[in-house]
């Protein structure tokens, strides 16, 4: 067993439940995504006993594009994260009535395999062509399925699709360029490779703007929050849960080592572009009338925060913004859930519709209170151990980011139980709410038994992550 | 050479079919005929017979071979969309299909030829061909327009090329290309053969109809019938592509700086005008049109590698072509009850018709550069080659109009997908979605083995 089973089996997976029909695909989807995690745990095995999974195959000889696939701590980190939410994503559609579903959860399934494949290549064209695909799904995810005006959304939608291409084609000129240098794709060629300052001050850039939008960093954030209220829940979840950390998993894979002289000398203009994010994103989020509006803008807020982090260049840096990535996914894909849960019963997503909730549902309400809990931070969850090594990390380079940073916590626990006290407390709505279902209830335990667990004990991931990172840290400071 | 005989054959047994009235066998044995020759050529391909014929004026060789086949292989494409096409003018098919025959031994005759009189004779052939079938519909008075403006163009083009050819010939004293390509390594070289080279570029610039030369193809393209339109986007086009390397190569044109300057200038033009103006097209064979002067665009970069960049170009006119192919047999299905081609009449074709519209959504991504599909990787071997002439100037402006270009490609996979069916579409063509599904398989495999197509030519 090597690394591409996983591609395969998710990719079959995708092809199976378009072909189940509309009856069967969410069963079909959700068996497959259960298989994709059971093969990345295997994956996981069989990396911790030493066993070589790496792929390598020529694939195309002229321009000389390999397929070739590498795991190490970090990769497999963000399969795990993959492979772990997908098959959550899937089963929280399930309370949700899809029309030609077949076409709905394959996408869903196309979208995990392509992620996973950008996760795993170690050939720049390779990764950039799983980078590009899994653009196409969430697009007509969040075109078709999506939610609110059509014409709204469509212009949404189509806007973030260009923004996300936009910056992908420069970071295509940059690997032909590097190409051209180096005389292949493979990663370890291009960490190898000598190039001038002014050669890696461009292609540092040419990779930012890719990242920046994915990620999103100010100032390329604008198509965000329309998109994340437009597209439906299970394509929000999939945007902010794993596909932005695409941006950041890039930032720390090709980006600093490979424009390394940048990303040392203009370290503090990035982190400061990431803290403004943070900033924005927590005070925009403030003023916000809608849930999934306001989750976006927090969750940019976290994202720059993560951002910050990969970009301190430190290993306490990299691992808390590693450890932040997976603690907010599991925490964002948990809130927008909560979200569509509230939605489900009272069909709108405007807070000031809201309140009341509490008195009629005190299940669904100790596990929202957990999660918003979870999302500012709160010591013993798994984001907090994330948000307080990044935090760390920046006191290292300049006590005012980490005070700056640190707004997102206290700014955050304002907004946050802000909006958990609008939403759910108050007198007794006057609509019925039905406590959560089971399959609900399974989501929701699932991913806080996730945050706690590791806000306990996250040595398993921190001991997974290090070794890959440090060997990162060697190419960016290594001298010649 | 046995190709160019075997097609010419095939057009007239088919003229003979009409006189013994086996119209109905037609089609079927056209195609067949038409893919025993492709076996032929692909034969010769991989035997590397190479000679030349007829004291020089046809020269066969790899290029030649593995052009004519990416040929072969659209006119079958396009003779079998005939059948249902021309289901109402049964009486003449015969003339129909003969035409594009013929048109199809012009296009191998401008790929293979070894003398620039047979160059012009390929040109003229495939260019008639197209006047006739542009003019087609003589019932209607904007096929007659397409028809009437593309000869009044085309014949001014080939004046423009004949006379760069005679300044060649008053240069070098000679029609025979390998001559020529000796004579121009010397050190003293007549200013006529420079002229004259310019000269034959602009004629082939308006024949693929690149920037500033492009004013008759939308026109053209819009009144022409659809399937016409289909055949000039796809097959004239690669054809005036290939032809024009592949003449640039013979005769040493790159030697000259300026010449590459030229390119360059006319490459971007072309690109950026392509693209700004289909973002404003409500007419789909008009978006088309416009979007082949920026494909146009795109492939004149091979101009700047020239003997390298053969293998790059073949790979991108396959991956052009066949996502056109595939294109038009939605367009032909569509709207084959509208007399117009409208954006309208593809709204909510997702709903009524998933396969055909998952099709389109699937040529327009691979026109547009989005990996998996072989326009991907055409962009990519182009642009890797044109960074290692040096032109990164050059990249960076074709990928600022591959972002353009996804506003309009996605314009139709918008209304495809977000708006509700206004028409009812009955009657499945078989021929229609097999053509359909058969070219964007293609395109798919291409993407997926590109080395297939280009490891060809070096």
């Amino acid at each position: 067993m090597d690394a591409s089973t996983l591609l395969i089996v998710l990719l079959i997976g995708s092809l199976a439940t378009y072909f189940s029909g509309d009856k069967f695909a969410g069963k079909v989807a959700l068996l497959f995504s259960v298989a994709a995690l059971a093969v990345s745990v295997l994956l996981l095995n069989a990396f911790n006993a030493g066993q070589n999974v790496d792929v390598l195959c020529a694939w195309i000889s002229q321009p000389k594009i390999a397929f070739a696939l590498k795991v190490d701590g970090l990769s497999l980190a963000m399969l795990l994260l993959t492979t772990a939410l997908t098959p959550l994503i899937v089963f929280s559609a399930f309370g949700n009535d899809h029309k030609n579903a077949k076409a709905f959860y394959a996408l869903i399934l196309f979208m995990a395999f392509a992620m996973a494949g950008t996760f795993l290549a170690a050939d720049g064209l390779l990764y950039y062509i799983f980078w590009e695909l899994a653009l196409i799904p969430i697009y007509f995810i969040a075109l078709i399925w999506g939610n609110g005006d059509a014409d709204e959304r469509r212009k949404a939608v189509v806007k973030f699709f260009i923004y996300t291409f936009a910056g992908s084609l420069f970071m295509l000129t940059a690997f032909i360029y590097m190409y051209q240098r180096a005389g292949s794709f493979l990663i370890d060629d291009l960490y190898n490779m000598r190039l001038t300052i002014k050669e890696q001050f461009w292609i540092f850039l040419a990779f930012f703007l890719a990242y920046a939008i994915k990620i999103p960093i100010i100032p390329f954030h604008t198509w965000q929050a329309k998109v994340y209220q437009k597209a439906p829940t299970v394509g929000t979840m999939l945007l902010s849960g794993i596909m932005l950390k695409m941006g950041l998993y890039s930032v720390i894979r090709w980006q600093l080592p490979i424009g390394r002289w940048a990303a040392i000398n203009f370290m503090h203009i990035f982190i400061g572009l990431s803290i403004a994010g943070v900033i924005y994103g927590s005070i925009v989020a403030l003023r916000q009338k809608d849930l999934k509006k306001l989750l976006a803008y927090s969750s940019l807020a976290h994202v720059g925060l993560i951002a910050a982090g990969a970009y301190t260049l430190t290993l306490d840096g990299l691992k808390g913004a590693v450890l932040q990535m997976i603690a907010h996914g599991f925490v964002v894909v948990g809130l927008f859930f909560v979200a569509e849960i509230i939605y489900r019963r009272y069909e709108t997503r405007t807070i000031a519709d809201m309140g009341g909730i509490r008195i009629q549902s005190p299940k669904f309400t100790s596990m929202f209170m957990i999660l918003v809990l979870a999302s500012v931070a709160l010591p013993s969850t798994f984001n907090f151990i994330g948000e307080f090594t990044v935090l760390y990390s920046l006191s290292r380079i300049d006590m005012w980011f980490a005070i700056l940073g640190g707004t997102t916590i206290i700014l955050g626990a304002y907004y946050m139980l802000r909006m958990f006290q609008q939403v759910m407390l108050g007198q007794q709505n006057a609509r019925l709410f039905q406590d959560v279902t089971f399959n609900e209830g399974v989501v929701l335990v699932l991913i806080i038994a996730v945050l706690f667990f590791f806000g306990i004990y996250p040595k398993p991931i921190t001991d997974l992550i290090t070794p890959s990172l440090q060997n990162i840290l060697t190419f960016v400071y290594r001298t010649n | 050479m046995s190709t160019l005989i075997a097609i010419t054959a095939l057009g007239v047994v088919c003229l003979l079919f009409e006189i013994l009235n086996w119209r109905k066998a037609m089609i079927p044995f056209t195609i067949l005929g038409l893919l025993g020759t492709l076996g032929m050529t692909v034969c010769e391909l991989v035997d590397e017979n190479i000679g030349s014929f007829y004291n020089n004026m046809v020269v066969v060789d790899a290029f030649s071979q593995s052009f004519s086949s990416l040929f072969i292989v659209l006119t079958i494409f396009l003779i079998a969309m005939s059948h249902n096409f021309y289901q109402h003018h049964q009486a003449k098919i015969s003339d129909y299909i003969a035409i594009k025959i013929f048109l199809l031994a012009g296009a191998v005759a401008m790929v293979s030829f070894g003398n620039l009189a047979m160059f012009f004779l390929g040109i003229e052939i495939l260019s008639i061909s197209l006047y006739i079938l542009a003019a087609s519909n003589r019932l209607n008075v904007r096929s007659n327009e397409a028809g009437m403006k593309y000869f009044l163009m085309g014949s001014f083009a080939s004046g423009i090329l004949l006379f760069g050819i005679c300044l060649i010939y008053g240069g070098m004293g000679t029609f025979d290309v390998a001559e020529i390509a000796e004579l121009s390594h010397s050190a003293e070289l007549p200013i006529w053969f420079p002229i004259g080279i310019i000269l034959v570029t602009i004629g082939m610039f308006f024949k693929i109809a690149a920037v500033p030369f492009h004013f008759w193809a939308p026109d053209v393209y819009e009144g022409s019938p659809a399937l016409t339109t289909a055949t000039m986007s796809t097959l004239a086009k690669v054809t005036a592509m290939a032809t024009l390397y592949k003449l640039l190569c013979a005769m040493n044109a790159d030697v000259n700086h300026a010449f590459q300057i030229t390119v360059v200038v006319v490459s971007i033009a072309s690109m950026t005008v392509g693209n700004l103006m289909a973002l404003r097209q409500a007419n789909v064979k008009r978006m088309l049109a416009f979007s082949g002067i920026s494909h146009a665009g795109f492939m004149l970069m091979a101009l700047l590698n020239l003997n390298h960049a053969g293998g790059a170009l073949l790979y991108y006119a396959a991956a052009y072509a066949l996502a056109g192919i595939a294109a038009f047999a939605v367009i032909l299905y569509v709207c084959k009850d509208n007399d117009n081609e409208d954006v309208t009449n593809f709204h909510g074709l997702g709903k009524t018709n998933p396969l055909l519209a998952a099709i389109l959504t699937g040529a327009l991504l691979s026109m547009a550069g989005i990996p998996v599909f072989s326009g991907f990787f055409a962009k990519l071997a182009l642009f890797s080659l044109t960074i290692k002439s040096g032109y990164l100037f050059l990249v960076i402006v074709a990928v600022i109009n591959s972002i353009i270009s996804v506003g309009y490609y996605f314009k139709l996979i918008l209304a495809m997908y977000t708006k509700e069916p206004n028409q009812q579409r009955n009657g499945t063509s078989m021929v229609y979605y097999g053509v359909a599904f058969a070219s964007i398989t293609l395109t798919i495999l291409l993407g997926l083995f590109p080395s297939l197509v280009m490891d060809l030519l070096g």
